[in-house]
C-alpha cells in the first residue's frame, strides 16, 4: 500500500529538497559570509550583513515597505469585506461574482500594473481627460510616488482580501444572523456585532495573505514608484543584481523569508488551509 | 443595505475590470497618443511584426508547455500521495513554495544555479527558468487536484482492487478518470502562472531565454506604447480565456 505512495511523493520530494530548502540553505549561508572582491562571497563569517539592516541607511526602505504593505492590508480589507459580503448574498449569480474577482488575479499582474501606468502617466487617461475638462492645467503627478504604489498594491491583492472572507461568510450560520435580528437588532448592529466577529477568521487570514506579498513587491514599486519608491523587494533584487553584495541581499531575503512563514503559519494553524 | 451593496459591487468591479478594458479600447486606436482618432489595427500589426516581442513569445510558449507538463504530472502524482497520507515534510515545502516572496525565490535560485554552475558545465538558460517555473508551479496543482480528491470515495479504488486490479492499475483506472476535470484545470493554471512569471524568470533566465514578460517589462520601463497595449490586450484576452476555462472545470 505504502509503496505507490512513496513513489508518488518522490519527484514532488526531490524537487522541493533541490529548489526549495537546498536554496535556502544556500542563502542562509551565504547571509553570514562576506562580500566576495569580484560579487560572490567569502570567508570570514561575519554577523554584519544583519547588524547592516538595522543601519539608518536602509531603515527608511524598511519602513517604507511596512507602512505601505500595512496601509495596502487595511484598504484591501475595507474595500473587501462588503464584496465579499456581497457575493455571499448573491444567491445563484455567487460564482459569477466570484468569476469576475478571481480572473483579474490570474491575468498577468505585470500587465495590470501597465494599465496603470497608461491610465497614470503625466500625458495618460486619467490627466488628459481631467486637462480637456479644464479642471486642471497642469498634469497631476499620479504616477511614480508611494501612493501609485499604494493603489497597484491594492489593485494587485485585493483578491487575496475578498477570498479568505467570502469563505467564511460562506460557512455562516446563517440562523445566527436571523436570531439576532428577531431579537430586535437592526441591520447594522447585526453586522457589526454578529457577522463581523464572526468573520474575524477570515479577516485575520486576509490581512497576512495581503501584508506578505505586499511586503516583498517588487515589480509594483518597480513600475508605479520609479526610482523613488525603493522598497525591501527592490533592495533584494539590487543586492543580486547591480550591486553585486550577495551577503547583505541574502540577510535581507532570510528576514522577509522567515517574516512571511511565521505570519502564513498563523493562518494554517487557525485552520484555513491551503494543502 | 442591499442596493447600496450592489451599487458598491459595481464600483469595485470597475476598478478592478476597468484599467484593462481601457487598455483594450486604446489598442485599437489609430493614434499613439491618448486622444481617439478611429479604429485601427495597425499596432495590433506591428506587434506581429516585431522580432523580439515573436521570439520571446516562443521562448515563453516553450517554457510554459514544458512546466506544464511536469509540474502536472509531478503535482498530481504530490496530491494523491499527500490524500494517502499526509506527509509534513512534503506539505510543507509545497507551502514554504507558495508563501516566499517571489524576489526571494528568484535570488535563492539564482544561487542554487550560480553554485552548482561551480561543479557542472551548464548556463543559465531555458532549462534553468523551466525548473524554476515546475518548483513555483507544484503547489498549485497540488492545491487543485487534492481539492477535487478530497471529494473521492476511497472505497471505489478498494473495490477496483477487490475485483483484481493491482494498486496501480486502481489508479489509473478509477482515480485519474475522476481526478481528469482537476488535472485539466491544474494544467492550465500553471501555464498561466508560468507564462505570466517575471519577477523568478527575469533573475534565472540567460541571455538566450528572453520571456514575454522580459520584453514586456523592458517596454513598461520605457513607458507607455501602443504596440505594447495591443500585446497586452492579446495576453489578457487569451489568458482569461484559459482562466475562465480552467475555473468552470475546477467546479465540474
Amino acid at each position: 500500500m505504502t509503496r505507490l505512495r512513496t513513489i508518488f511523493a518522490t519527484p514532488a520530494a526531490a524537487l522541493m529538497l533541490v529548489t526549495i530548502a537546498v536554496p535556502a540553505g544556500i542563502i542562509g549561508v551565504y547571509s553570514i559570509l562576506n562580500r566576495g572582491a569580484y560579487g560572490g562571497v567569502e570567508l570570514p563569517w561575519t554577523l554584519e550583513n544583519y547588524s547592516r539592516l538595522i543601519d539608518p541607511l536602509y531603515g527608511g526602505i524598511f519602513v517604507r515597505s511596512l507602512a505601505l504593505a500595512a496601509a495596502a492590508t487595511a484598504l484591501c480589507i475595507l474595500l473587501g469585506f462588503p464584496l465579499a459580503l456581497f457575493i455571499a448574498h448573491s444567491g445563484t449569480r455567487k460564482n459569477l461574482y466570484l468569476s469576475l474577482v478571481i480572473l483579474p488575479f490570474w491575468t498577468s499582474f505585470l500587465i495590470r500594473l501597465y494599465a496603470w501606468m497608461f491610465l497614470l502617466r503625466d500625458t495618460g487617461l486619467i490627466n488628459t481627460v481631467l486637462q480637456s475638462l479644464g479642471v486642471i492645467r497642469q498634469p497631476l503627478p499620479l504616477l511614480y510616488n508611494n501612493g501609485a504604489v499604494l493603489l497597484g498594491l491594492v489593485y494587485g491583492f485585493l483578491p487575496f482580501a475578498v477570498l479568505p472572507i467570502y469563505a467564511i461568510l460562506e460557512r455562516l450560520d446563517k440562523s445566527l444572523l436571523e436570531a439576532a435580528a428577531d431579537l430586535g437588532a437592526r441591520p447594522i448592529a447585526v453586522l457589526t456585532r454578529v457577522t463581523l466577529p464572526l468573520c474575524a477568521p477570515g479577516i485575520g487570514a486576509a490581512a497576512i495573505l495581503v501584508f506578505v506579498p505586499s511586503l516583498g513587491t517588487y515589480i509594483t514599486s518597480d513600475l508605479l514608484g520609479g526610482s523613488k519608491t525603493i522598497l525591501i523587494g527592490n533592495l533584494v533584487q539590487n543586492q543580486f543584481t547591480t550591486a553585486r553584495d550577495w551577503p547583505f541581499g541574502a540577510a535581507v531575503s532570510i528576514v522577509l523569508m522567515i517574516v512571511a512563514v511565521l505570519l502564513m503559519f498563523t493562518v494554517r494553524r487557525r485552520g484555513e488551509e491551503l494543502l | 443595505m442591499k442596493r447600496g451593496l450592489a451599487v458598491y459591487a459595481v464600483a469595485i468591479y470597475a476598478f478592478l475590470h476597468l484599467p484593462l478594458l481601457i487598455l483594450a479600447v486604446f489598442s485599437v486606436n489609430a493614434s499613439r497618443f491618448t486622444a481617439w482618432q478611429g479604429f485601427s489595427l495597425h499596432w495590433y500589426a506591428a506587434m506581429f511584426a516585431d522580432r523580439d516581442l515573436l521570439e520571446s513569445a516562443g521562448n515563453s510558449l516553450a517554457i510554459a508547455v514544458a512546466s506544464m507538463a511536469l509540474s502536472t504530472a509531478i503535482g498530481t502524482l504530490a496530491a494523491y500521495a499527500l490524500w494517502k497520507r499526509a506527509s509534513n515534510w512534503l506539505a510543507g515545502g509545497l507551502y514554504l513554495s507558495l508563501v516566499t516572496p517571489e524576489i526571494v525565490t528568484g535570488v535563492s535560485l539564482l544561487a542554487l544555479f550560480q553554485w552548482a554552475f561551480r561543479y557542472v558545465n551548464f548556463r543559465l538558460g531555458m532549462h534553468t527558468v523551466i525548473l524554476a517555473h515546475v518548483s513555483f508551479s507544484i503547489a498549485y496543482v497540488v492545491v487543485v487536484v487534492l481539492a477535487r480528491l478530497r471529494g473521492f470515495d476511497p472505497a471505489l479504488e478498494e473495490a477496483a482492487q477487490d475485483l483484481g486490479a493491482t494498486e496501480f492499475a486502481a489508479f489509473g483506472r478509477v482515480t485519474l478518470p475522476y481526478l481528469a476535470p482537476a488535472i485539466a484545470a491544474a494544467a492550465m493554471l500553471a501555464f498561466t502562472i508560468s507564462i505570466d512569471d517575471y519577477v523568478i524568470t527575469s533573475l534565472v533566465a540567460g541571455v538566450d531565454s528572453q520571456t514575454l514578460p522580459m520584453v514586456i517589462y523592458a517596454m513598461a520601463r520605457r513607458g507607455v506604447s501602443p504596440v505594447l497595449n495591443a500585446v497586452s490586450t492579446t495576453i489578457v484576452v487569451l489568458l482569461g480565456t484559459l482562466v475562465l476555462l480552467s475555473e468552470r472545470l475546477r467546479r465540474a
